[in-house]
């Protein structure tokens, strides 16, 4: 086990220098300028342009800047943004609380949605409920979230007059006013990551049970006696969950990326926002380092759901 | 220091603006006695005049409660001096003012100067070349320490220095900037220069303090922690700041300006697009006012019918225009196509460029793509209506563009396009991705077909397309192509800076790296005679005679050819009162927006 820790481990550099060496690669030679703004504007001259793009380094070859990069990030150095020249991890950082609670909280709801749906929906499989949950869940993840959330929009806030649609983080009201403001104004990005989220991970959930129900051992524990929530919960939910952990845990990282879409509707300021802004403006420090958080985020819950698979099954093995 | 001066100090200090013991201070820096001082504050004070159309109603500071503007993109820093675009020059205009600011007619109100400096008032010097502004007193930074003319000074030494890289740089390289006494300065320049109201004034005017930038200037300027939290005069104190996201900042005890403001708190938000920026103002009126609202007419007024709030539109000078290249796209030379050294094969013929300007049909463009947010036009320099021209005039006659160009002998091939010599009127018409703009587009196209020339549509990603990439060669600086559209934006109302991307030495070129101005590569000897004669002309009149003429000379030649005019618009909630001008930042009178009813 510690072994296989150990080398898993080691296996994660090469992947993490080599993300880092497209990623950068890729971003060099997109098009674009940060500077962009100065361009049609006549009253700027070009020099003002020409000297930040050579004080921020930007004529180098891109071997020499990815080498600067490096080294800096290696130094614990993330660079700057080129259009708020805020230092970057404190550009992240200030996102990440609205981030963790907005997508995190819609990620739990998906959970709490999938888990108890589909495992019912699967214990009582083709039934009027089944059919039901089938049909909503089909036309959960059939509708993308710029879809139902310009509709919650349109009917919470405009018709109904109900929820606030632009989402603040500066909300000035204090006690339990303040929860109940973010509570508001979070409730329709949540409910509609959430449901969206929930709605394939019900499909998932149902089938994974389904697999599970019919095999022999299930029927041995029903026929020894025990309660049906027992073999349920205990026999059948425990092996059906091994891959719906595989799914949970790559979806980890989104929370941390956020959610360009829906943050973008409801203008939560979170990590998804950021990067769409970055790539908007052509701001590659930020990009460079949202997307470069995200991969090693992607790697590293990829290790955990490997791990996580040993403690479900004890049959898994590490070598 | 006149009587009149002296006067509204002292209304100031009645009014508790100013402390009795500051204003004594300065007295006897003016050379006064304290006992004096003592006197003339027993005496009764005069109130200010106000300028601008917004007159401003509230008689107390505060108690307007919370404005909520939207910024449809976030401000992503605070210091004027490194703000490119408009969402961080408004947002640094909240703590940050300049001596004066440009009113929506063009003319200039005092912000921190006592008054504008005029011939009459001996501010402006009979040669042109130098400047004398006299500053406010009794104005205090937000951290309470006062605003004098060393501040003045800074700020020309911080962006003068290349170091700093400030994007004003160009506003304040040549000139110098003396003390005169501890509130005035004195603007120097190398020669008589007519646009005196550059340095200090409007968007790129903004003053920072140098009590903390003094040790953050040239290469070090990225690292001042106060380019996070400003400390400005302005009516209101920085409170919070998320980069993309928000601004916020609060009322001002001390602000400068006796009553103002009148709301205690102020947010500023960012993100989210323009058209769920509208409906916040107009339809749910959850916002006070939304910036730059480039979403269609028709949406608008159908989000007006709610009745909560309404667009403002104001005019500016950002004009949507086509250009014509004048040297041979097609044709590589040393390295570069478009280049000077060649001639296009029939842009070059005034005829044509005649023929395409009757095609173009702005009024359809208008009607059916812009609505209220854009006016035909057929001037290229637009406002302010000083400098606008009478003699040219905009017709859309496809009859008149086929007699013309038969006059010049384009004859019509057999597959209807006309050619001469061999030469076809066969042309490529690039602009941005932008749906507006892909419209326009075939609005021209189709008139164009009916006059026998063709056009290939062309359209690239506004991320190319305006970047400065010297090794791409879409950008609308290399000009690739037969003709183009985009916006140029006029932010001051002095068209000097304006009218120069027709000058022939700004050619843009592989030379220049494209970075050249002058993008059609349009030259003649006549403009660029005009456009050094305006450089020095000090009478305002005859200078303003003199652009009105370049105008002319490049709209009559079809250098270019006008579409529309595109005001600024932005959604303003029915009870709020402010007033936005084309020639500064939104908030350019931010401390007399107050709310009714």
């Amino acid at each position: 086990m510690r072994k296989y820790l150990f080398r898993r481990l080691l296996l994660v550099i090469p992947s993490v220098f080599g993300i880092s060496i497209v990623l950068f690669t890729v971003l060099a030679l997109a098009p674009g300028d940060p500077f962009e703004e100065l361009a049609t504007n006549p009253n700027v001259p070009p020099e003002v342009r020409a000297n930040l793009r050579a004080s921020f380094g930007l004529d180098d070859p891109v071997a020499v800047r990815y080498a600067r990069w490096l080294t800096s990030m290696l130094r614990g150095d993330w660079g700057f943004s080129f259009v708020s020249r805020v230092d970057v991890d404190h550009l992240i950082l200030q996102r990440l609380p609205t981030t963790l609670f907005v997508i995190g909280s819609s990620q739990l709801l998906a959970l709490m949605v999938a888990l108890p749906v589909g495992v019912y929906a699967a214990t009582r499989p083709y039934s009027f409920f089944d059919q039901v949950v089938n049909t909503l869940a089909f036309a959960g993840f059939c509708l993308p979230t710029f879809f139902t959330g310009l509709l919650l929009i349109l009917l919470f806030s405009i018709y109904l007059d109900w929820l606030p649609f632009i989402y603040r983080t500066d909300i000035s009201a204090s006690g339990w006013r303040w929860y109940w403001e973010h509570v508001r104004q979070a409730i329709m990005p949540i409910a509609v990551l959430g449901l969206f989220q929930g709605a394939s991970w019900t499909r998932y959930v149902r089938s994974a049970v389904l697999d599970v129900i019919r095999l022999d051992y299930v029927t041995t524990a029903r026929a020894k006696g025990l309660a049906e929530r027992v073999t349920i919960v205990k026999h059948v939910v425990r092996n059906a969950l091994i891959p719906v952990v595989t799914l949970v845990a790559l979806q980890v990282p989104a929370v941390f990326g956020g959610a360009i879409v829906t943050e973008q509707i409801f203008r939560v300021p979170g990590i998804g926002s950021l990067l769409i802004s970055s790539i908007l403006a052509n701001d590659t420090p930020v990009i460079m380092a949202v997307t470069f958080v995200l991969s090693c985020l992607v790697i590293l819950f990829n290790l955990v759901a490997d791990l996580l698979y040993g403690w479900l099954d004890p049959r898994v093995s590490y070598r | 220091m006149e009587e009149q001066e002296l006067r509204s100090l002292i209304a100031r200090v009645k009014s508790g603006q100013l402390s009795r013991r500051y204003f004594t201070r300065m007295m006897v820096g003016l050379g006064l006695t304290a006992p004096l001082a003592a006197q003339m504050l027993a005496s009764a004070g005069v109130a200010q005049a106000q300028s601008g159309k917004l007159v401003y109603k509230p008689t107390k500071r505060g108690g307007g409660g919370a404005l909520r503007t939207l910024w449809w993109q976030g401000s992503t820093l605070l210091n004027p001096y490194f703000a490119v675009g408009t969402k961080d020059q408004d947002g640094s205009r909240i703590f940050y003012e300049p001596l004066a600011a440009w009113d929506p007619d063009g003319n200039l109100v005092p912000v921190l100067a006592e008054t504008v400096p005029t011939s009459e008032n001996g501010g402006l010097s009979r040669d042109g070349k130098t400047v004398v502004w006299k500053l406010k007193k009794g104005v205090q930074w937000h951290d309470g320490k006062p605003f004098t003319a060393d501040d003045v000074i800074f700020n020309w030494e911080y962006a003068a220095d290349p170091a700093t890289a400030a994007y004003s740089i160009a506003t304040y390289k040549d000139i110098t900037v003396e003390k005169i006494d501890s509130h005035s300065v004195k603007i120097a320049f190398s020669k008589p220069t007519p646009f005196w109201a550059d340095a200090f004034v409007g968007v790129r005017g903004m003053i920072i303090p140098k009590h903390l930038f003094e040790s953050f200037k040239g290469g070090k300027s990225r690292e001042a922690p106060t380019n996070l939290k400003p400390v400005g005069t302005g009516p209101y104190k920085f409170v919070d700041f998320k980069p993309g996201d928000v601004v916020k900042a609060e009322l001002n005890p001390s602000y400068h300006m006796a009553n103002r403001p009148y709301f205690d708190t102020i947010e500023m938000k960012g993100g989210g697009d323009a058209v769920s920026a509208a409906r916040a103002v107009i339809q749910t009126g959850e916002y006070d006012y939304a910036w730059n609202m480039q979403v269609e007419d028709d949406i608008l007024k159908r989000l007006e019918q709610g009745g909560r709030g309404k667009a403002d539109i104001v005019l500016g000078g950002n004009i949507e225009h086509i250009q014509c290249n004048f040297t041979d796209p097609w044709k590589e030379v040393d390295g570069e196509r478009s280049s000077l050294k060649t001639k296009h094969p029939f842009l070059t013929d005034p005829a044509v460029r005649q023929a395409l300007g009757l095609l173009v049909d702005r009024a359809s463009v208008q009607e059916q793509i812009y609505g209220r947010t854009a006016i035909a036009t057929a001037n290229f320099l637009n406002a302010p209506a000083r400098f606008q021209s009478k003699a040219t005039k905009w017709e859309f006659n496809i009859d008149k563009a086929n007699q013309i160009l038969d006059a010049a002998g384009w004859k019509r091939g057999g597959d209807g396009i006309r050619a001469k010599d061999g030469v076809k009127l066969k042309m490529v018409y690039q602009t941005s991705i932008n749906a507006p703009r892909q419209k326009n587009q075939q609005i021209v196209k189709q008139a164009a077909a009916k006059a026998g020339i063709d056009m290939e549509l062309k359209s690239v990603t506004a991320s190319v397309y305006f970047s400065s990439d010297a090794a791409n060669p879409d950008t609308y600086t290399h000009f690739y192509t037969d003709i183009q559209m985009y916006t140029t934006t006029m932010t001051q109302p002095d068209p000097e800076l304006f009218m120069i991307q027709f000058a022939s030495w700004e050619a843009a070129s592989k030379d220049n790296k494209w970075q050249g101005r002058n993008i059609t590569r349009w030259q003649s000897d006549e403009y660029d005679k005009l456009y050094r004669a305006g450089e020095t002309e000090l009478d305002p009149v005859k200078r303003a005679a003199v652009y009105v003429r370049m105008n002319e000379m490049v709209v009559q030649n079809g250098v270019v050819i006008p579409v529309v005019w595109r005001p600024r618009v932005a959604a303003i909630s029915n009870r709020l009162r402010a007033e936005q001008s084309g020639w500064d930042s939104d908030f350019w009178n931010l401390p007399n927006w107050y709310r009714e009813g």
